[in-house]
């Protein structure tokens, strides 16, 4: 399944902005997302994803800028969007009084689908979910993991061109993770076009094509996951734990070892070509870190370099 | 895939629909508060409280107290289920379940979703109002044609407590009211709308403390559909339920879209 770069944005953003009383949870953001995409928005807590999602998904309206989905203007259009695109939002919303079938059921009527169609597509869903022995089950019942599969399983009744997932894996196991990622990559086959944000920089890794980082409400980098890495931090990474000493005090004189050094509470990181080499020079220099950990170079690395956060803070 | 604009008036009933599903789940307890309990009252009330008032003072406000209290019997039903469907199933939906908040990620705007619940309270209503009405007749208290209008009536009395006190919880933050409003606003206004005794048996101070109650228009409405009455007072009634009602139901779409999209 091929996608041609000129065709139209499935999303496009100008200078959108999003304002709560006096609070501007999104300061003015600039994005297009291709059809087929899988496009990421990286950033911590209360950088403005969650508010930027409500947006794409057409459920809130922009304060000001422009914003079109399908080429379609939510604040007339809204409807219509909706019925085009699924969402999974950050917390399961089900009413757990009722089956995993009727919750499904009762989307799919949402949708204004005919009812052979809504029971074909739920017997279908609940199976890619793997919750097909669970069908009659309440959705009280089911684990952290199985509510996540099925939340997916809902967003996808109106079989959606878009899919918008916010913090899909967030509180999973790793195994519930990594199955979920596996549907996921099933869905950006067939061509669905996914729209997700993340604090996990794996997760991101993992599945955009493209990602912003956010910090305050702003876009502070665009790219590619290996891009950006490759533009906003260094080959390697050396992590050292340098025991009972102030990490501050000895920044100055590890400076001389890194092109860039990052000092965090618990410890110091050093941006270097080889963690390797690194390593050796310092203990030659006379170093007895208590704990190293050399490592490539990772998504929160360029998080760090440029909000000066790490992503859990 | 897209749909004509001009339909769009239509998608409440996708929301009608979901209640009417998940009723199919759960009716079960609602047989008793809406059918066993208000029949248990008229049985107790009627008959037993009936035989002693013949008794003593004979008729109350020239009615058999049988006559006189089927009627407040569907008003406080159609009272009761207009409560009963509004704060915690309200509250639920827009924080705990947030289930609305799920609904208004497809097609549905808010107020598909409002529209789509008041809709269903007065579905819920009719049906009671068609029973009650049988009830009404097979006690004898079917004294005017007006009676074909009891599900009507019914659903009114629903939807004036029901589109305010939806409004209402799709506003707050918290359950901590609601069981203030049921014992100081809810269980009163039950006892104290002129639905056991007439409005003459209150000290004469009370009285328009008591005309003041929303229940009571509620009440004598429907007594008047049942056993006749002169129209203007049927007309003022009727106006401060429709009051109510389309407030309430104006107030609901300013709160649930406060809360579901902004």
């Amino acid at each position: 399944m091929s996608t041609s770069s000129d065709s139209v944005p499935v999303v496009r953003a100008r200078g959108v902005t999003k304002r709560f009383g006096e609070f501007e949870a999104v300061r003015g953001v600039d994005f297009a997302i291709a059809p087929g995409e899988s496009f990421g928005f990286l950033g911590p807590n209360g950088a403005g994803k969650t508010s930027t999602m409500r947006m794409v998904s057409a459920v809130s309206t922009p304060t000001s800028g422009s914003l079109t989905i399908f080429g379609l203007d939510p604040a007339i259009h809204g409807p219509e969007i909706r019925g085009r695109l699924g969402v999974v939002p950050q917390e399961d919303t089900f009413d757990l009084d009722l089956s995993l079938r009727l919750n499904l059921e009762m989307f799919g009527r949402y949708y204004d689908l005919p009812r052979t169609t809504i029971r074909e597509r739920t017997t279908e869903l609940l199976e890619f979910a793997h919750l097909s022995d669970r069908a009659e089950d309440k959705v009280d019942n089911l684990s952290g993991g199985m509510k996540r599969r099925l939340t997916i399983a809902r967003a996808l009744i109106n079989r959606p061109e878009l899919l918008i997932l916010d913090e899909p894996t967030t509180g999973l196991d790793p195994q519930a993770r990594h199955l979920l990622w596996e549907r996921l990559y099933r869905l950006k086959r067939d061509g669905v076009t996914l729209i997700i944000t993340t604090h996990y920089m794996d997760e991101a890794e993992q599945l955009c094509d493209r990602l912003v980082v956010m910090d305050h409400g702003r876009i502070v980098a665009e790219g590619a996951p290996r891009q950006l890495i490759a533009d906003h931090a260094s080959r390697e990474v050396l992590e050292l734990r340098l025991g009972s000493e102030h990490h501050d005090e000895v920044a100055d004189q590890l400076g001389s070892f890194a092109e860039r050094l990052e000092v965090l509470p618990d410890r110091v990181l050093l941006y270097v070509d080889s963690a390797d080499d690194t390593l050796a020079r310092l203990h030659q220099a006379g170093w007895r870190p208590e704990r190293t950990l050399q490592r490539r170079s990772s998504l929160e690395d360029v998080f760090l370099r440029l909000t000066g956060r790490t992503l859990e803070e | 895939m897209s749909e004509p604009a001009l339909l769009g008036w239509s998608r409440w009933r996708r929301a009608w629909w979901f209640h009417a599903m998940y009723y199919a789940q759960t009716w079960r307890g609602s047989v008793v508060s809406s059918v066993l309990l208000p029949l248990g009252y008229l049985g107790a009330l009627g008959v037993g409280v009936g035989h002693l008032v013949a008794k003593h003072t004979g008729l109350v406000d020239g009615q058999t107290y049988l006559h006189f209290i089927a009627p407040s019997l569907l008003a406080t039903t159609a009272f009761q289920l207009g409560e009963g469907e509004s704060l915690w199933p309200v509250l639920a939906a827009v924080k705990w379940t947030r289930s609305y908040h799920a609904a208004v990620t497809t097609p549905l705007e808010p107020r598909d979703v409002l529209v789509g619940k008041l809709a269903w309270v007065a579905t819920r209503a009719i049906a009671i109002g068609v029973f009650y009405t049988l009830i009404i007749a097979a006690v004898g208290a079917a004294r005017s044609w007006w009676v074909l209008t009891l599900p009507l009536l019914s659903a009114l009395v629903s939807l004036a407590f029901a589109a305010p006190l939806v409004a209402y919880a799709a506003h707050v933050d918290s359950d901590l009211s609601f069981p203030l409003i049921y014992r100081f606003g809810f269980v009163p206004m039950f006892l104290f709308s002129a639905t056991f005794y007439p409005v003459s048996a209150y000290p004469g101070w009370l009285r328009p403390v008591v005309q003041f109650v929303p229940l009571y228009h509620g009440v004598a409405l429907i007594r008047a559909a049942c056993l006749g009455g002169s129209l203007a007072p049927a007309l003022a009634h009727l106006a401060v339920l429709a009051v109510l009602a389309g407030g309430g139901f104006a107030w609901g779409q300013v709160t649930l879209r406060r809360r579901l999209i902004d």
